[in-house]
This record gives C-alpha cells, structure tokens and sequence, in this order.
C-alpha cells in the first residue's frame, strides 16, 4: 500500500549506489560531495490511492467521527437554556407605536417577567443578556478606547481614539472614554423564586486577565456620562475600573453583531418547574437599530454552552465518510474483476505507444 | 639590420594571408572624423596633451551597483514589480487613519520582503565585486620613464602607457602591440575568453616599430596613434600611428585585446590605446537577455487576476458601506446611536455617505491585500535557488573527466526545464566529443585502418550483426592516444615499408608531418611531443604522423624538422625541411598547401583539402588511384567520418620563382583586394597535383547520446540538430545517435543539386536566386504532402535540410509552409548552418509554436541560438567558455540533458506549479475570511485577525511549508522520472504535470 521511493531506489538503482564512493578524490575537485539529502534520496512514503486503502481510510474517519460527534451532541443537549426576548414586551401596550420615543423619555421602564424552568438547572447558572443586531464590531466602535487610559492612573488624560466621547464641552477628559464605554449596556435584573430573592454574583464574570492587566486598580471613572447625549450605564465613581466588571464584560468587544455577554451567575440549583420572577430595568436602547434583546439563563457542560453545531458537524461527517466507504466498497466489489485488466491493458498501450516499434 | 629585415621577410611569407603588409584602406580616411576621434600619446600619457583627452582609467566595475546608487537602483529594481508597488501604497496609506491595520504591521512585511531580495543582490553583487577586486589589482609592468619598466597595478593603467606583458599573462587593457621578444615582431594571442576559439592567433607589429627590443628602447619613444573610438567590434579596427613624423597605418592586426592571453612569445610591448569600459570586450559585453519561464508570467497574470478580485471585493463592500453609513442618521435620528453617526469623522459621516464609501474603499483595498501573497516574488526566488543548487550538486551530472558539475547559472529557468518541448541541438562538441580521432586512411588506392566507428557500429546494430561484441572487446585492451585510433598492422610499427606502394605511402606521412600550421610543445620531463594545433584535425594528423613513425618535433619560422623512419635503413634519421611558404586554411578555399624545400634542394609542393576541390586540381597523372580513394572517401563518408584528400607536387625552381615573385607582389600590394590577389596567385600553383590517398578522422559521438536521445523521444521531445557539417556527415551522425532510424523516410531538401549549381553560376544573380527559392518551396510542398498523406504504417518522416535552403525557407512567405513540415516530422536535422541561421530557426520554432525551446551547444557560434532559446544549455567542453558564458545552464555532457529534463526539470516544474498554487489557495483561503467576516461587521473595516497575526501569516508562519513543498517535493522519485519518462508528453499549461506511479 505505501510505497518507499527512497528505500526502493537506494537498493534497486546501481546506478545511484555506485557513484557515491568517489575513487580516489582528486585535489581541489569540484565534485559534489555525497550525502542522501544532496542527491536528494531522503527516503520518503508516498501512499497511493488504490480503493482497498481509500475505503480504509474513509471507514477509519468514519469510525473516529461519529461516536465524537454523539458524545458533543448529548454535551450540548445536556445543557438546560432558558430565553426570554423581552424588548418589546416590557414597552407599554401604549407607547409600541413609538418605542425610541419611551426609552428616551423618563418614565419608569421597570418590567417583570416570569420564566418556568423547564428542566432541572445545576448551578451555577449563567445569566446572560442577548443583544441582536449590535455591531460592536464596527471598526470605528471597535477603536474608540484607550487602553492607556483605562489602565494607568498617570495617563488619565489620554483620550486620543476616543473621538467624540474623550472630553467634556470644558475639556476634562472622561475616564473611561470612548463609545465602547460610553454605550455601556444598563438594563438590570433582579431574580426571585417563590418570592425569595435569588442572588446574583457578579464577581468574577469578566476576564481575570482583564481586569488584572488591562483595567487599572487606581483608575476610578471621572466625568463619565455626564454629556447632554446619555449613552448607557452610569458608573460608581468610587469603584475602580478593575472592580467594574459589567464594565471590563461589556469593553471585551464582540465579534458578531449577534452576542451574548455574562450578566452575573446565579449560585444556586434551580428546580424543574420552578417559576423564576425577573423585575428587570428595561433601560438600554436598542429600538432605534431595532435590535432584539434576550434574558438568558444557562448552564455549562464540559463543551461550554448549548451548541449543537460541533456535534452535528462531527456526525455529518463521519456518516458521509461511512456511507462514501460503503458505496466505494460495493462498486469495488462489483467492478474490480473486470477493471484491473482494463487498467494493465491501458497502462501497457501508453507503455508500447512510446516503445520502439523495433 | 639587414639579417631582421631578411627573417621577417620570410615571416610574412609563411604566413601568406594573415600576415601581411599593412595599408591605408579606404577605412583610413575616416580617422579624426566623427567616431574615429581617438588620440593616444603614446609613452607620454602625464602630457598635457593627453590629460586634456581624459580618458578613463583601467578601472573596472562589473558590479550591478555601487555604494551610492544601490538604495535607489535596488529599490527601483524592487518596485518594478506591480505587486511591490501596491504593497508599497499600502504602506504609505498605513499611516493614515484610513488603515484598517497599524502602520508597523502594514510596513515591516513588506520590509522584510524588500530587504530579503536586496539582501540577495548585495551578495550577488559582493562576489562580482571581489573579482573586480582581483582583476583591478593585478600587476603589469609599464614604462616609467628613462626606459625602466615596473609593475603598476592594472586598475593605474593610462591611456598611453607602454606596457611590457609577459609568456602567459592577460593583457591589462586593448594595446597597439609596438614588438615583441621575436625579431620579426611577432605574438601569439589566445583569445579563448573572448570568441571561445582555442587556437593560437597571430598579431604582428608594425615595421616601424617592430625594433624595439629592449626596455631601454623606449626612453625616447614617443608617438601618436589617431583611431576610432571605443566600439564592439571584435574583428575590425582603423587606426593609424603618427611616428617621426611619419604616418602609419593601424588594422586589427596590431591590435591586443584585454582579456586574451599571451603565448609562445617570451614578451611584448604595447602600448595602451582603450582602458577600461572603453576596451573592446567590455564593450561587448551586454548583460545576457533576461529571461523569465512561462510559469512566472502566468503567476503574473494570475496576480493581476487577483487585483481584479480585491477591487472587487473592495467596491461591492464600499457600496454596503456606504449604504448602512447613510441610514444611520436620517432625520436627525440616530440609528445605530452608539456610533454618534451625528458627531463623527469624514471617514464615517451619514451625511457625506458617498464620500465615507470612496474613502471606506481604500481602506478596502488594504484590507483584502492578503489575497495578493506578497512573499510570494521572494520566496519563489528562495526555492529557485534551493532548486539550482540541487542541480549543482547532482553527482549524476558530475563530469569526473573535466572535474566539471553541472551549473545553473541563472536559477529563474529551473521549471521550465519541465516543459521542454523542442530541443535544438549543435552537432560538433555536442553530440560528438569535437576530439578528433584520426581512424581510417586510403593509400595509394588501398584502404587502412581497421577502427570500426560508432556510426558502422549504429548500422551493424541496426542490422544485428554480431559485429558490436567483438569491437567492444577488443577496444577494451588497446591503450587509447588521444586523437589516434588507427590499428593496422599493414602500416604501423614501420611495417609500411613492406607494402606494395612504400614510396607512396612514405609520401602520404611526411605530408601529415609538415603540411599544418601546429605548434610541437616538447615536454621537457619525458620528452614527449603535444601539438598545439588551430583544429583538432589537424592535431590528429600531426599525431597520427607520430605514431606511424613521423614525428614533427620543431618548427622555427623558417623550417620544420621531422623524425623520419628511412625506408632503406630502417633507423630513424632527422630531416629538415625549409618552409618557403604557407598557403593557409580558408573556408573558400578549403584546402592548405606549404611549399618546402627538401634537403636534397627538392621543392615540394603539399596539399590537403575537401575533395570537392582537390579532384579537380590533380594532374592527368596523377590520377593513378583516382576510382579507388573516390570509392574509399564514400565508405568513410557513409561511416560518418570527416574525409581529406591528400596530394603533393614537386616544382621547378623557374616555377617557384615566378609564383613567389607574383605571390609577394600580391601581398604587398596596397590595394584592398590584397587577398582575392594572393588567393588567385595561390589557385594557379596548386594545379597538376599528385594524389595520395585520403585520411579520414571520426569526430566521436559523446557516451551515452543514443540512449539519451532515445529516452528525451520516448518523453515526446523533438531534437532538432544544427550543423555546420555536411549533409552526408549529418546525416550519418543522425544515425550514429538514434536521431535518424531504418525504416523513417527522409525528406531531404537541398539546394546543392546539380540544377542549382548550374542556376548559381548563371550571371542573373537574382533570377537565380527567385529560382532556387521556387525549388525549395517546391521541395518543401512535395514534403508537406508526404506529410499529409502519411499515415502511422508508413513511418515517420525526417527533414534534412540545407544551410542555402534554409536562407530560402526561413523568409517570411515561406517559414510557416517550412515549420509545418518540421514540426510534422519525428526528426530534423539542418545541415550547413550558420550561427545566424540557427539563431533564427530557434526563433521561429520559439514564437510560431510557443512552445518551449531549449537550445544546446558548445561553441561561440551557438551563442546566438543560446541566447534566442527560451533556455540555453551550454557545453562546458573543449571549445572555451563562450557558450557557457552566455547560456542558462552548462552541464558537461550532452547525455546529462536526460536527468536534467527528465528529473530536475520534471520535479522543479511540478514543485514551483504546485508551490504557486500553494501560494494562491492559503492567500485566497485566508483573504476570503476576511471578506466574511466583513459581511458581519456591516463592511466597516474592521479586520477580524490581530494585526501582527496577519502581517506575519504572510511572512512567516505559512512560507517555510511553502518553501519546503517548493524544495522538496518529489511526486515520483528520479528512478521513475527516468523509467517512465512518457508523462512528459502531455503538457496542460499550469496544471502539473502527472506522473503516474506504477507499483513495480
């Protein structure tokens, strides 16, 4: 099946095996010195696709494939996943004709919600908010920061990319600056069963990284949100940015106008059939862009969150491999008696083509 | 005095044609007009007079750049290339806000890149420099003043200065040769590295000057030499020499040029006239044409394919752009607020949308430049030159007998060696070894020599006869002289004494002793004697005249002594003939003659010549063996031997008188027909001649040429052969080396038949002409419908043409008739070619068929064809560096061409295929993510990798397997390259090659 071209040339051509002993080397001689890699007889494989070793191959691909991909299915069907879209359902019935206007206005958004468990959820649960067609990734968004600045107390006047959010009308600058900051998402969650408050931790749901390196433990927010235009979320003004982590969450930039971002963790088992209450501030703006928004309550597996992509990926292709090996196999097996004549015989008129007709 | 003036008399006798008289030719009036403005003081180059010319010095630089031009000339070297220059906009644009990636990232690939390939060229250019170091260092002597002579490096030569070169030495600059150590003012120049021709030339001073021996002579000498200015002309040159008042005439013949060497002559004397850039080889020397392979202009086209794509790209993403830019402010209400689409810059205003579009598509355009692979130039550049030095370093085309490897001396051909489909191969010094073998001979109407020549062993093999093993076995326990193959017991040993026409076979072996113009070099160990000898023939005849008991052991300017067997006492006696003159070797003439004095006061008249010219001058009785040597010279012909026909004369003193009287005249004369004259002169004393028989020498095919050229057929590729030869040696030599085979049918077309001989000589020379044109087109339409009408039973056909049809076949009405006919035929063998001619065949083959054409030779005359070829091979045998020097690759053996095609080029053509597409697929695959994931961001820019990640995924992280896969590859191993080499056939543009492996 595999074929050594270099061990099979080194035995079976004189030719080359003869020539490397160099009679007696001659003063200053321009003979090229021998080695295998110079003469480039390295030895080699080189498989060759005959049917018994495709059909082989598929079926061993096959066989790795398929179980891979059944075992991350059940992984990410194991993960329980709660979502609730609330955006248009916390606007009052009256103000759906104009929601822009509501969320710009000052009355109360305060909007409860109810959401059945379906299904035993193990902690901790994830609580995520969902944002749909937001583009963070904009690269004119995606640049307005300054990691200085959010970094080291000293350079707390550096606001350069942060354009139009780096200073106040009177020129102090804004810390953090920048539109990423500035469009900070503030719509908030409060978690009840059974009238029992659910805490939520919100320690430790950003990047240890971060908030290690990246987000300074002196640099406290200092003329933030105070324009004429609110963005989003205020901040506390005594807490440094490391401490900020819905802040360092929301800075982490997503790739996707779809994303879904880490509200806190929910530390505690929650039952089958539980009824969850959520008083939720439905403060952020995303009617303008008409963007989705979504509650999300999630558990992990040791894959990570509910994605069935990869397992179905898995068993797609293990399962073409199967069946292209099974098909390969039937056709080899009803043809390979009347097709290896025909093979010899071509071969062997290309050969006499070229032969002399002696 | 008068004893000087007598020997150089003498000279210019010997040498009838090239050593003459000099005179003011009509050239002459030129000198001091426009071109011809060149003043040399000479002795005196500190004059005032002369520092006003300010010539330029010896100096010399072959290097591509200096100092201070090479940032700016590799730079524009460097941006030539389109792609370069876009990486470059980039770059600057980097800077700008508009960059989608930071400037650092942008510009140090593309400095990396740029630097890689200068890096290259300054190495390049460092090994060039150490030679100009080397060259400008070397030390000459010059006359310094009050006649003492001291060495002066070459690079402080002056226009002017008097230079003494020494036995062996080059010379520094082009001089005027002023004298020389012999007394006649004589030298002898190799100009081997000039025009790749080994035979020794001869240059004589002036008269005027020509007494001038000593260093001390030249304290007082001062002189004027006016001539023309610095040209490339190798052949010709008008000067004169203003000395005491007296005019001189300058020609070729005393002129010296830099870079030939000096030999047999003790010193000479010459005085500088061109220095330095303004020598004649320097002006000659262009840089070879540079070549690109077909591979690297398809890349190109697909580069340009690419832009076509990325602009695409860009402009379909700017419109996206453009549009979600406009929508997010309408009315005064934001949309995407958290853009502040109402406070923002140019590049994003909603409100200028158009012009954030155009501007969003340089960005673009920046954005999507990893679809062009800009390390693409660079690291096919690397893997070329990987490749080249594993063609370098092949002990398969190791040549142990010249120590010579092969060497691709430019690397940027090494796939197309791959797709070779025409070769157009020189015949002599090619195919054959150009060592002449001296092999066969025809005495007296009897035929000796019992060598059987690689053609006779072709036929016998052909006819299967069992005629091969015996010649190979006995072959084998002979110890071998070069040049000498003859075995014949009749004749060798002194045993010719015995044969029934001793006298004239005594004659027939002195005429090989004296009639040539060779040098004897006496080894001064064993007191062996080597010929230094114009041609390899005429080598073997000197040799041959040793080895059958005449052996030429000195030659002064007046006489040749032979050691002669003497017949009656069978003892060797000294004999010393005195040379009166020499009637030399010219091809219109094509025979030499040397008139002689016997020692018994005979005056001996020896010819040798082709036999097309040497029949016709023999006397009524001296036909004697007439019918049999004719019949002997077609056998030899037929066994692809060269034929000379030998035959004496004895004079009358009152006869040699009134030629030599006539003949000096002649060459004295001041007439520009001075050698049609002395030719005319010559013609009238070599008539009535006696014949003597013919020898026959074998130009040896090289080893291994059937096979190889078998094989290169078996691969589907078509060896045409260019000859000088005549067309029954060429086509002898087809057979010999498989080109030609029993059973092919030959199309010959000839313009050497009766009828065109006749038409020739008639006085309408363009009536002639137009009618032997009509004849070959006719030939060529009688072979055109062979050709259609053939069909697979009758055999393939093979074209045989002629140097004077090809004059007529190769105008512009009829070439294509003529290519249609040769591509059609199995072979092609034009004989009678000139280097022009083969020049413009390559040409014609290279741009009506666009197929690839390599071309093969030794020789200065193949340099044309060399150069014209998509590739040019070039032979580093015996006939000097002049091919070499102007071909692609030089390998030392024609049979090596097999593994060079068939293995290098099979692997490095499928290497750089697959390498390129290689290239295009991770920069296409990489590229397109990009383009992607822009569709989500709403076409804004914003690259979805890191910055350094994609500035290095370029560079580094996916060019080493790039250049591995380029290096190393091998589909099939050179075994089964060599074994099946039939995969060469089918040739799709870029797809590689297959070659299919057969499990053995």
């Amino acid at each position: 099946m595999m074929n050594s071209n270099a061990a099979s040339s080194s035995t079976a051509n004189p030719d080359a095996a003869g020539s490397p002993d160099p009679p007696a080397p001659r003063r200053s001689s321009k003979r090229p010195k021998y080695s295998k890699f110079t003469q480039q007889e390295l030895p080699a494989c080189k498989p060759i696709l005959t049917p018994k070793w495709v059909i082989l191959t598929f079926l061993v691909v096959g066989i790795a494939f398929v179980p891979i991909g059944i075992t991350s299915l059940l992984a990410s069907r194991d993960v329980v996943e709660i979502v609730d879209r609330y955006e248009t359902d916390c606007i009052p019935v009256a103000n759906r004709t104009d929601k822009v206007a509501f969320i710009q206005s000052n009355a109360s958004k305060t909007c409860t919600r109810q959401i059945t468990v379906t299904k035993h959820m193990k902690r901790p649960v994830y609580v995520y908010y969902q944002l749909d067609n937001f583009y963070q990734n904009h690269r004119r968004y995606v640049k307005s920061r300054n990691d200085e600045q959010l970094k080291k107390r000293s350079k707390t006047s550096e606001t350069s990319q942060c354009e139009p959010e780096d200073t106040t009308p009177d020129g102090k600058p804004i810390v953090p600056c920048g539109l990423i900051a500035w469009s900070l998402f503030n719509d908030t969650y409060t978690f009840s069963r059974n009238k029992r408050q659910l805490t939520v931790n919100k320690n430790g749901i950003a990047w240890k990284s971060d908030r290690d390196h990246k987000f300074g433990k002196e640099v406290f927010p200092s003329n933030f949100q105070n324009g004429t235009l609110i963005g989003g979320a205020h901040l506390d003004e005594s807490i440094p940015l490391s401490k900020q982590e819905d802040l360092i969450v929301w800075m982490r930039t997503a790739a996707l106008p779809t994303f879904r971002k880490l509200y806190g963790k929910i530390e505690v088992d929650l039952e089958e059939n539980d009824i969850i209450d959520v008083i939720l501030e439905n403060n952020y703006n995303t009617y303008s862009f008409s963007g989705k928004k979504k509650l999300v309550l999630s558990t992990t597996s040791w894959l990570g969150g509910k994605n069935d992509f990869l397992g179905i990926a898995y068993l797609t292709v293990g399962g073409l491999c199967f069946f292209l090996a099974l098909s390969f196999t039937i056709v080899y097996l009803a043809t390979w008696r009347s097709f290896l004549p025909v093979m010899e015989q071509k071969s062997r008129r290309a050969l006499s083509k070229f032969l002399e007709p002696e | 005095m008068a004893g000087n003036r007598r020997k150089k008399h003498h000279f210019s006798r010997i040498h009838a044609f090239s050593c003459g008289k000099t005179s003011f030719k009509g050239d002459h009036s030129l000198i001091g007009g426009p071109g011809f403005s060149r003043v040399v003081h000479c002795n005196d180059p500190e004059s005032f007079e002369a520092s006003v010319l300010n010539y330029s010095g010896n100096y010399v630089r072959t290097t591509k750049y200096t100092l201070a031009t090479f940032f700016p000339k590799a730079l524009f070297e460097q941006f030539r290339r389109v792609a370069n220059v876009y990486f470059l906009i980039c770059a600057i644009l980097s800077f700008t806000p508009l960059s989608p990636y930071s400037a650092v990232s942008n510009v140090l690939p593309l400095v990396v890149v740029i630097g890689a390939t200068m890096g290259k060229e300054v190495l390049e250019d460092w090994r060039r420099k150490k030679q100009d170091i080397e060259v400008n260092n070397r030390k000459v002597k010059v006359h310094c003043g009050e006649g003492a002579f001291d060495y002066t490096k070459w690079r402080d030569l002056k226009v002017g200065d008097v230079v003494k070169v020494e036995k062996d030495e080059f010379f520094p600059a082009d001089l005027i040769l002023l004298s020389s150590s012999y007394e006649e003012a004589i030298c002898y120049v190799e100009t081997t590295n000039l025009d790749g021709e080994t035979n020794l030339k001869l240059k004589q001073a002036l008269d005027a000057t020509s007494n001038m021996h000593e260093d001390s002579n030249f304290q007082n000498f001062k002189a004027i030499i006016r001539c023309e200015d610095p040209n490339a002309n190798l052949y010709t040159f008008v000067g004169s020499l203003e000395l005491e008042e007296q005019q001189y005439p300058l020609t070729p013949q005393q002129l010296l040029l830099r870079d030939s060497k000096l030999r047999n002559t003790d010193c000479i004397y010459g005085a500088v006239i061109f220095t330095g850039r303004d020598t004649k080889v320097f002006q000659n020397s262009t840089g070879p044409p540079s070549k690109r392979s077909k591979v690297e202009r398809r890349m190109d086209k697909i580069i340009y394919f690419l832009f076509g794509i990325l602009v695409l790209m860009s402009f379909i993403g700017s419109i996206f752009f453009g549009i979600a830019t406009r929508e997010d402010l309408q009315d005064g209400k934001m949309k995407r607020w958290y853009l502040r689409p109402d406070d923002t810059t140019a590049y994003y205003d909603p409100k200028r949308a158009a012009v954030a579009a155009v501007l969003h598509f340089l960005t673009a355009l920046m954005l999507y430049g990893y679809l062009i692979p800009i390390s693409l130039y660079v690291s096919i550049e690397i893997v070329k030159i990987l490749q080249s030095i594993f063609i370098n370093q092949d002990l398969h085309m190791y040549y142990e007998e010249t120590d010579k490897p092969a060497r691709a001396r430019t690397s940027n051909l090494n796939e197309e060696l791959g797709q070779v489909d025409t070769i157009l191969s020189d015949k002599t010094g090619t195919l054959t070894c150009n060592s002449m073998e001296f092999i066969k001979c025809s005495i007296a109407g009897t035929s000796y020599g019992r060598g059987v020549t690689e053609v006779e062993r072709a036929m016998a093999r052909r006819k299967g006869s069992p005629l091969e093993e015996e010649v190979t076995e006995e072959q084998e326990d002979k110890a071998s002289i070069k040049g000498f193959n003859f075995e014949d017991e009749r004749i060798m040993n002194g045993s010719w004494v015995n044969e029934p026409h001793a006298d004239v076979i005594q004659k027939f072996l002195r005429l090989l002793a004296i009639c040539h113009t060779a040098l004897p070099e006496v080894d001064e160990e064993n007191g062996k004697i080597s010929y230094e000898a114009e041609s390899p023939d005429e080598a073997a005849f000197v040799i041959a005249a040793r080895e059958l008991g005449f052996e030429f052991y000195e030659r002064t300017q007046t006489s040749i002594s032979v050691h002669e067997l003497d017949p009656v006492t069978g003892t060797k006696v000294e004999r010393s003939y005195s040379l009166l003159n020499v009637l030399e070797f010219s091809s219109s003439r094509k025979r030499m003659s040397v008139i002689v004095r016997s020692e018994e006061g005979t005056l001996l008249l020896l010819s040798k010549g082709a036999d097309s010219v040497m029949f016709e001058r023999l006397a009524e009785n001296g036909r004697e063996f007439e019918e049999q040597t004719k019949e002997h010279i077609n056998e030899y012909a037929d066994a692809g031997l060269r034929t000379l026909i030998l035959a004496y004369r004895e004079l009358d003193e009152k006869e040699y008188k009134q030629f030599n009287e006539e003949f000096t005249e002649a060459k004295n004369s001041v007439s520009a027909d001075r050698e049609e004259l002395a030719e005319e002169i010559a013609e009238k004393i070599e008539k009535n001649l006696i014949l003597l028989g013919a020898t026959a020498v074998e130009d040896k095919l090289q080893n291994g040429v059937p096979e190889c050229i078998d094989k290169l057929a078996q691969a589907g590729i078509k060896l045409w052969v260019l000859t000088g030869d005549k067309m029954e040696t060429a086509i002898n030599i087809g057979f010999a080396c498989s080109l030609l085979r029993q059973g092919m049918r030959q199309v010959i077309i000839s313009s050497e038949t009766p009828e065109s001989k006749t038409l020739e000589k008639s006085e309408d020379k363009s009536a002639a002409a137009a009618a032997l044109k009509a004849s070959v087109l006719h030939q060529l339409i009688r072979g055109k419908e062979l050709l259609d009408s053939s069909n697979e039973s009758l055999g393939p056909l093979a074209l045989i043409i002629d140097g004077k049809s090809l004059t007529y076949a190769l105008e512009d009405d009829v070439k294509d008739l003529f290519l249609e006919l040769a591509i059609g035929c199995a072979s092609v063998i034009c004989c009678r070619s000139s280097p022009k001619q083969k020049a413009l065949v390559t040409r014609l083959v290279k741009t009506k068929t666009s197929s690839t054409t390599l071309a093969i030779g030794d020789g200065a005359n193949d340099v044309g064809m060399l150069q014209e070829a998509d590739i040019g091979v070039g032979i580093s045998g015996v006939e000097g560096m002049q091919a070499v020097m102007s071909s692609d690759i030089a390998i030392a053996q024609f049979r090596f061409l097999e593994r060079l095609l068939l293995v290098h080029g099979h692997w490095c053509y499928r290497r750089i295929s697959s390498m390129i597409c290689y290239f295009f697929y991770k920069n296409i695959a990489f590229g397109f993510t990009l383009f992607f994931f822009e569709a989500y961001a709403s076409f804004s820019g914003q690259p979805v990798y890191n910055d350094w990640f994609l500035s290095l995924y370029n560079v580094f992280f996916t060019s080493l397997p790039v250049i591995a896969l380029g290096v190393f590859d091998q589909d099939v191993s050179a075994r089964f390259c060599l074994k099946f080499a039939f995969p060469f056939v089918t040739v799709p543009s870029v797809i590689p090659r297959r070659c299919t492996e057969y499990p053995v």
